[in-house]
């Protein structure tokens, strides 16, 4: 299946800032962060369809992932 | 420190005063609304006699603290009608808290039609006539007295819209680079003009370093403090790199980004507007991406962002006005944003007051939507010279609004809603709706725990745990406010218990007391009981603590959300 992965900040060095990409259907968040050599400990937020999710979510079809590490500002 | 330096512009006379009892304890914010509360009449005209303006530097401004650079400005605002507290880095909070100066309180009004300059020393202050400076924007006004005094006075100045006492002016300090920084919100600008003051000198002869009751103490709090600073993700990597625009895309990402007057949550162009973008524009160009805005900053979150050219733009270039000018007002281009930018810090005007107020203008048809060219004309003609249209845009966002009859207006207490939709990330709709300040995202900024997961994680749609979770924020600003402190320390400070304890450390230290937490809390909630008693004296009531009524009325997308908070609850808000 189709998914689309964004990048943020400092996860886009040396990687992209939006791929789209093809999955094995169940692919959860957490292998998607492997496959991109990305420690879960670095990630601040992930969303999915505007909504933060866990690691553990299984991606649908067509679904984009967003991925930050920690951030702040104001 | 021992002295308060009080300033009388209807007489011309400036006094030295002793610190009264009830005071020594006190400084930054805690310092100038308990001084505004004690002697500001509650119903007074905000730009008549009876307002004052009050400087004090923080707590543990003038030590060496890190980020200890900002100090505070209070008076009764010009915008809202109610108490004001406004935060600034620059270099003259540190030398003022160098000279042993508590406060500078600035009180009356000069008869006739002159104007002064105001040059504080060690021992007094002397006021001068002032020409040279007037009708001048705020970089010509430090330039001119650079050369006239010396590089190293602070300087604190008023830009144009503030001579035109404009409910959007604000006031402006110098900072180490000869750039600026502002006491942004709530029109301040206009309660310093309306006595008649063009600038306030500082004078650094005489500075010394601050006596401390436990100088080893000190350093091993401030040492530990700082390790915090460094440590955390936010305030030693993020904010150092990318600067507070980091947070457009993620703002974005949440559905909270407003857009094109509030009416959407996301933002097409965010990416052109992000902070990457302008990380890498200012890499490219020669800029900085890495600056402090005060003596003594560890974080660094300010920058200096370069034209194609590599010539000097703007610095302190924030997200909230790069989110105001391109996803509320849809201008796409960051060098016209960034040009924006630093003609507002010129002609002395808050960047999130006046975008927001654009965007009313944009939808009331006063200009098209996205036309930043447009925008930095009517700046430069119309609010610096103060023309008929330029005064009724000088009005702000509330004004606007209601000249061109429209029910779309982003306001609370008349004060311009920052960059968070509250309809999406409802923690932050209570801070706008209950903090004494009128709208304000500092206040107690709820970003933190509804979408960064700093400081644990309360759901940005629910209205569950939202109140309690913007009054502990609040308390604690309030304090942080107090101590001169960045108020970027909250996120090390929500996430690392050393780096409260070692604030408490240093306070301990500085001044030879035993404080715990719970009085540093105990500071923070008599802060807003002080502010909120002023607020309810000057009419503003509870019925004030709203959030305009098109949120409960206009679903935001994407996730079609209104703000729905029951009345009833928000009003628990005070019960402490």
């Amino acid at each position: 299946m189709k998914i689309t992965v964004k990048l943020f900040a400092t996860f886009r060095q040396g990687r992209f800032k939006i791929e789209d990409r093809d999955v094995p259907v169940g692919t959860r968040v957490l292998d998607v962060l492997h496959s991109l050599d990305i420690d879960p400990a670095d990630v601040g937020t992930l969303f999915v369809k505007g909504r933060a999710v866990e690691v553990d979510r299984v991606l649908d079809e067509g679904e984009a992932i967003a991925i930050f590490p920690l951030v702040g500002g104001g | 420190m021992h002295k308060i330096f009080r300033i009388d512009m209807t007489d011309l006379k400036a006094t030295v005063e002793t610190v009264p009892e009830a005071w020594a304890g006190l400084g930054g914010r805690a310092l100038t609304s308990t001084i505004v509360a004690a002697e500001v009449p509650p119903t007074c005209h905000p730009l008549g006699p009876n307002n004052k303006l009050v400087f004090a530097p923080g707590l543990l401004s003038g030590t060496a603290a890190s980020n200890a650079g900002r100090f505070s400005c209070g008076a009764k605002s010009p915008l809202t009608g109610g108490i004001k507290e406004c935060s600034a880095g620059g270099s003259a909070g540190r030398i003022i808290a160098r000279l042993g100066i508590k406060a500078i309180i600035l009180e009356g009004q000069p008869k006739g039609e002159g104007w002064y300059g105001l040059i504080v020393r060690k021992d007094g202050v002397e006021i001068v006539p002032e020409t040279e400076t007037l009708g001048k924007g705020n970089f010509a006004v430090v330039e001119d007295l650079t050369a006239r005094l010396g590089e190293d006075f602070g300087v604190i100045t008023l830009g144009p819209a503030g001579e035109h006492l404009m409910a959007v002016s604000d006031i402006s300090v110098k900072d180490p680079d000869g750039k600026l920084r502002s006491f942004g919100r709530g029109g301040l600008g206009a309660v310093m003009g309306s006595k008649r003051v063009k600038f306030i000198a500082i004078d650094p002869e005489g500075v010394a370093n601050l006596a401390i009751a436990d100088p080893a103490a000190f350093k091993v709090a401030n040492k530990a403090f700082t390790k915090t600073l460094n440590d955390h993700p936010v305030s030693g990597q993020g904010l150092k790199k990318y600067g507070t625009a980091v947070l457009v895309n993620i703002i974005n990402e949440a559905g909270g980004l407003p857009t094109k007057n509030f009416t959407s949550g996301q933002c097409d162009h965010h990416d052109q507007i992000s902070g990457e973008q302008m990380y890498d524009n200012i890499v490219a160009r020669g800029g900085e991406p890495t600056h402090g805005c005060s003596v003594g900053c560890q974080i660094q979150c300010s920058q200096v962002y370069n034209d194609k050219d590599g010539k000097f733009l703007t610095s302190g270039f924030e997200y909230e006005t790069i989110w105001a000018l391109g996803a509320d007002g849809l201008i796409k281009d960051l060098d016209i944003i960034a040009e924006i930018d630093n003609v507002m810090d010129d002609i002395g005007v808050d960047s999130i007051e006046v975008p927001v107020m654009f965007a009313v203008a944009m939808e009331a048809g006063l200009l098209p939507w996205g036309d930043g060219k447009r925008m930095l004309e009517m700046l430069r003609e119309d609010i610096a010279k103060g023309t008929s249209l330029g005064r009724l845009l000088g009005g702000g966002t509330a004004a606007v609004g209601r000249a061109f009859g429209l029910t779309r207006i982003p306001v609370v207490k008349n004060q311009a809603i920052p960059a968070y939709d509250p309809r999406a990330i409802k923690g932050i709709g209570v801070t706008y709706a209950t903090t004494t300040m009128g709208a304000d995202h500092t206040a107690g900024y709820a970003i933190a725990t509804n979408i960064l997961n700093v400081g644990g994680k309360v759901d940005p749609l629910s209205n569950d745990g939202q109140v309690d979770l913007s009054r502990n924020l609040q308390i604690a600003t309030a304090a942080v406010d107090s101590t001169g402190l960045c108020l970027f320390i909250a996120f090390p400070a929500l996430d690392i218990p050393e780096c409260l304890a070692s604030v408490v450390g240093m306070l301990n230290a500085r001044y030879g007391l035993s404080l715990t937490g719970d009085d540093v809390v105990a500071l923070g909630k008599q802060v807003l009981k002080t502010e909120h008693a002023f607020n309810l004296a000057a009419g503003l009531g509870d019925e004030s603590d709203r959030l305009p009524e098109f949120f409960e009325l206009e679903p935001i997308a994407p996730h079609q959300v209104k703000w729905d908070m029951d009345p009833k609850e928000l009003a628990t808000f005070w019960s402490f």
